[in-house]
């Protein structure tokens, strides 16, 4: 597979390390009053989907920038990658 | 010696070379030019092995890569390879191929009897036969299947060839060189885009080698040739022959094998094969189209071959495959077959064909059967006649059979496309979902007139040039001779006694698909597990569809409805060397060495590998003759003077900016904060399910710079998931990280006289004393008159320790005057297997404690849980199993009779109880003998263990037979107060 990194350009997939499901990025509030059921469900519960799937890639033999790929899990079909830094930012995630 | 079936004239190879060769010992001569398999049937070689399973006598069939008989064993000794395909293997002097599967000779083989217990051992054989009695299996059935079984053999010696890997980029990958792939690759080539043209011949021209059709008003081969020399001039066109693509990969990346010395007598140091990974923009597959046979009795003895297999021997090799040749076809290529042999002089006794239509030309003398079919075949190592379903019986030492032709759509389907069924040819052709950029073209596309494939080659490049944005070259209009190609599906000849084979090469008949059906196994893909229909190295190619058809009439469906097997890589077969190319022996993986590391080779040290590291293991001196006389004198020497010991190899991770206090804070579970410049300490890392991930010592050397080590085995994933907080969960923290592992060489210094030791280094306005820098101080110094130096005052062992780290270059030095210094206490460089004793005497966990499975309660180290903050793990760490009060605890233990020595992976049961796993409370996780104890201690977890100190369970051992009586002690064997290391 070929991820084309938003800084550095097209770069075969053996570079990266494979992490899953992009929620990850989505770190439940510890403070919330159901925190425990929220980080069980952040840590244990993934979807599985055909299709269309975010996730999240290292680019552990390059820059290690964390990236979003948005990756077809029938065809590998990669429709789009992020850096994951700037996902992050966008939904929300500040300090 | 005479070759006696080489035809007078004509065909592609050069007579002037003479090669010869060797056969089952004898010795042969062929033309330059000629494969095996061609040189053979030259000579008049019919039988050239025998089957698999009932070892009956096989011929060559084939004139390509799809062959499923001629397998051999090429050349001798090490360089021996087994199930070589004949008809791949191109001719040189000297070759010795010998034939495989049989025992005795290739004529009488004795192993010939499973012939005649056949009915016995039909499809679902071994399933059915070898169930009872079950100690048979192992003792008697799977020893004499395996004596039997398999078919070439393995030299057993190292393979002595070299192997290589190497990438390619092309904007287009032209697969085969056959019309469509030439009139393909002279477009695209024209066009001024990167094209690769690869094809497994070692000439190129496909169909227009073996077939008598001219383009442009030359012979085919000669516009084959011509063109050739016109890519080969582009600058922007690589033609790669002896060259199979065997794989598509995904995003347009394909995977080549590059035979660049099988052809030679010699590799001579060269690499033998090349694995090309091929990264294209597009690729055209031009892989052709395979002849497939017709199931009738007995169609698998020598000389019966398939038709373009002998019209490809007599116009391209120049070789006729029999005196006199019938043929047996349900389309019009046979005839074809049957006019060019006429034409080189090779009568033709009988054509038979199955439709009901009028007769084509057929040459003078031949007999013409229409409507007609073979319903057995004579001779006993070579055909003598043939039966028909007359009764008539036809002399003939050859038999050409066409069953019609199916696409080579292999490739089309390695990722997810499915073929389509195609009635008009009664064929499979390319479906959808086709690999990313993958078009294709000709035969492969199930268009068999060679003007088609000729425009079709040209019409695909030129399609994808219009989405490059490029203008197509000029056409210069191909023109080509035709053919007929009319087909009426015909699969099995039902008449006749014998067996009808479908696959040679697995020996799959038409009744062991009729009985798997009969059985029950009526998906494709059952039938092909339950017969072994199309898995053999030949993966089917002659026998895939035919089986499939004959299914589809079992079962009273049609083709389509029964489905289709899809393919796979690779290709053809592919050689593992191949694939380690030069990742073999010490270059299996990359080793790291420490800066110290050939220092410690001199010093004796022996080494271990510790992922890819290499650390040194203990350091033997003279005399010593077992590792534990070493590892115990560095252990008492350590603990009584001062050891030094290489720990370069724990991660170091630089982490600094405004935030770097703070996220440190939030990766470790215990406090952070305020940890003061100039301050180290212990840290946890949880993961974020509430377990352990690793452990290690941060220092904080400025107000916004911290040093983090790790374990050596977690340094990268640690490292991994400190990016992934950083840029994924607080991407607004202000702090940056750098792998620093291999900036700096370290050493540990430990003993009473480390820091009588060290102040002989230190430069003099640096003060190490005990108030000046006490237990868990850091800085930055220097040593040795100017060498920058990173100080810690930690300990692993538990004695007064340091470790100091210096830039790399210095790291060999270093510990050649931390030893020189040490010289007038006695120091000792020690190894893991010290380090290991000592942390065991201490109570220090690594990686046996922490598995990934265990907690920081588990550990004993509850308290560095903290509860004034946020921490990755810290909510579920709080799960109700993580916390239960008779929960795993890490105690240490000791044998009852010291005498004894304990075994780590041994399971604690109370005493009286039974070894069951209800009764298990736990395990051992390290061991060792303690030369300051002089017992043999342990670590391990045990259900409430800090509430049992003092009592006895046994260390069940069933494994190795060895359950001892042990005590439950504190996990401090040594110092547990801590003094030696704050003095």
């Amino acid at each position: 597979m070929i991820i084309n990194h938003p800084l550095l350009g097209p770069r075969d997939a053996s570079e990266f390390t494979y992490l899953g499901d992009a929620s990850l990025i989505d770190r439940p509030d510890p403070e919330a009053d159901d925190a425990a059921k929220q980080f069980h469900d952040y840590v244990y519960l993934r979807d599985n989907p055909v299709g269309e799937h975010r996730e999240l890639w290292f680019h552990e033999h390059g820059d290690r920038s964390w990236l979003v790929v948005t990756r077809n899990t029938l065809t590998h079909e990669i429709t789009r990658v992020e850096l994951a830094k700037d996902v992050a930012i966008a939904r929300g995630r500040r300090r | 010696m005479t070759q006696a079936f080489r035809l007078a004239k004509g065909g592609l190879v050069d007579r002037s070379q003479t090669l010869e060769f060797r056969f089952d010992g004898a010795a042969y001569n062929g033309h330059g030019g000629d494969t095996l398999a061609s040189a053979l049937l030259a000579n008049g070689v019919r039988m050239v092995g025998r089957s698999f399973k009932y070892h009956r006598p096989r011929g060559i069939f084939s004139a390509g890569s799809e062959e499923p008989n001629a397998l051999v064993e090429l050349r001798r000794g090490a360089r021996q390879e087994p199930n070589t395909r004949a008809t791949m293997a191109e001719l040189f002097g000297g070759l010795d191929a010998r034939s495989q599967n049989y025992r005795g000779s290739l004529k009488y083989d004795l192993l010939a009897v499973n012939d005649l217990f056949s009915p016995f051992l039909s499809a679902g054989f071994y399933y059915k036969t070898f169930m009872w009695p079950k100690p048979f299996w192992e003792k008697l059935y799977e020893p004499a299947i395996r004596a039997a079984a398999g078919l070439g053999r393995l030299s057993r010696e190292p393979d002595p060839d070299v192997y290589d890997k190497g990438y390619l980029h092309c904007d287009i990958l032209v697969i085969g060189a056959g019309p469509s792939g030439l009139s393909a690759a002279l477009t695209a080539g024209r066009a001024g885009v990167r094209v690769i043209l690869a094809d497994e011949d070692f000439r190129i021209g496909g169909r227009l080698n073996a077939e008598t059709l001219g383009v442009n008003d030359m012979a085919g081969s000669d516009w084959a040739d011509a063109t050739r020399a016109e890519l080969a001039s582009m600058d922007n066109v690589r033609v790669m022959t002896r060259t199979t693509v065997f794989g598509a990969y995904d995003h347009g990346v394909y995977g080549a094998i590059e035979r660049q010395t099988d052809h030679l007598p010699h590799s001579s140091g060269k690499p033998r094969q090349v694995l090309w990974r091929i990264y294209t923009r597009r690729a055209i597959v031009c892989a052709g189209a395979t002849e497939r046979s017709i199931a009738f009795p007995d169609n698998d003895r020598p000389g019966v071959m398939l038709a373009g297999g002998v019209r490809a021997y007599a116009n391209r090799f120049a070789v006729g495959t029999g005196r006199s040749v019938s043929i047996f076809t349900n389309n019009d290529t046979g005839w074809r077959t049957a006019s060019d042999l006429s034409a080189k002089g090779v009568p033709i006794a009988a054509i038979i064909d199955t439709r009901e239509i009028s007769p084509l030309a057929a040459p003078r003398g031949a007999a013409v059967v229409m409507g007609g079919r073979v319903t057995g075949t004579k001779g006993r190592h070579c055909v003598r006649s043939i039966t028909l379903a007359g009764g008539q019986t036809i002399e003939c030492d050859c038999l050409a059979v066409s069953g019609g032709w199916s696409p080579n759509v292999h490739l089309t389907c390695h990722q997810r496309g499915r073929p389509q069924w195609n009635e008009d040819i009664a064929a499979f052709t390319p479906g959808g979902d086709m690999p990313f950029g993958m078009r294709v073209a000709g035969a492969a596309n199930g268009i068999y007139s060679l003007q088609n494939c000729l425009a079709d080659g040209r019409e695909t490049a030129v399609g994808i040039l219009d989405e490059f944005g490029l203008n197509p070259p000029a056409d210069d209009a191909l023109t080509a001779d035709e053919e007929a190609a009319s087909i009426s599906a015909f699969w099995h000849v039902r008449e006749g006694k014998g067996r009808a084979f479908v696959d040679l090469q697995n020996d799959v008949t038409v009744k062991d698909i009729r009985l798997s059906h009969q059985e029950g196994f009526r998906s494709v893909e059952h039938l092909k597990r339950y017969s072994t229909l199309g898995m053999a190295t030949d993966q089917g190619r002659t026998a895939n569809v035919l089986g499939l058809a004959i299914l589809a009439q079992a079962s009273g469906k049609s083709i389509p409805e029964t489905g289709t097997t899809i393919f796979r890589p690779p290709y053809t077969p592919v050689a593992i060397g191949a694939i380690a190319g030069r990742s073999r022996g010490k270059e299996f993986r990359s080793v790291r060495k420490t800066p110290g590391h050939r220092w410690a080779e001199k010093n004796g040290a022996k080494f271990v590998e510790s992922g890819l590291w290499m650390r040194a293991q203990w350091f033997a001196r003279e005399g010593e003759t077992h590792w534990r006389q070493s590892c115990d004198r560095e252990v008492r020497q350590t603990r009584a003077s001062v050891g030094i010991c290489d720990v370069t190899t724990l991660g170091k991770i630089d982490i600094q900016g405004r935030d770097a206090a703070e996220f440190v804070n939030r990766v470790y579970s215990n406090g952070f904060a305020k940890l003061p410049v100039g301050k180290c300490r212990y840290g946890l890392v949880l993961r974020e399910d509430g377990l352990v991930m690793d452990d290690g010592t941060t220092a904080r050397l400025g107000e916004n710079h911290f040093v983090m080590t790790t374990t050596t085995a977690n340094a990268v994933t640690v490292f991994r998931h400190l990016e992934f907080c950083r840029q994924c969960l607080w991407p607004g923290l202000d702090v940056h990280l750098i792998s620093v592992t291999e900036q700096w060489a370290q050493a540990a210094i430990a003993g009473p006289n480390a820091r009588k030791l060290l102040e002989k280094l230190v430069d003099p306005d640096h003060d190490i004393s005990s108030d000046a820098f006490p237990f868990m101080a850091c800085g930055e110094i220097s040593v040795c008159g100017g060498v920058p130096t990173r100080l810690f005052r930690i300990s692993f062992s538990g004695e007064l320790a340091y470790e100091i780290a210096v830039p790399a270059r210095y790291g060999n030095s270093l510990m050649a005057v931390l030893m020189q210094a040490g010289e007038e206490f006695g120091a000792t460089p020690y190894g893991v297997e010290a380090l290991n004793v000592m942390r065991i005497e201490k109570g220090h966990a690594t990686g046996s404690e922490l598995n990934g499975q265990t907690s920081a309660r588990d550990l004993g180290l509850g308290r560095m849980m903290s509860d004034r903050k946020d921490y990755i793990g810290r909510v579920l760490s709080q799960r109700e199993h993580l916390v239960r009060e008779d929960g795993l605890k890490l105690v240490g233990f000791k044998p009852v009779d010291t005498a004894q020595e304990l075994k780590a992976g041994a399971h604690f049961i109370a005493k009286g109880k039974e070894m069951t796993t209800e009764n298990d409370e736990g395990w051992m996780t390290s061991v060792a003998w303690s030369p300051n104890l002089q017992t043999s201690i342990g670590l391990g977890f045990i259900e409430r263990g800090d509430s049992r100190i003092g009592e006895t369970v046994i260390a069940a051992d069933p494994l190795r037979e060895k359950s001892i009586e042990v005590e439950i002690v504190s996990p401090h064997f040594i110092d547990p107060e801590g003094e030696r290391l704050r003095g």
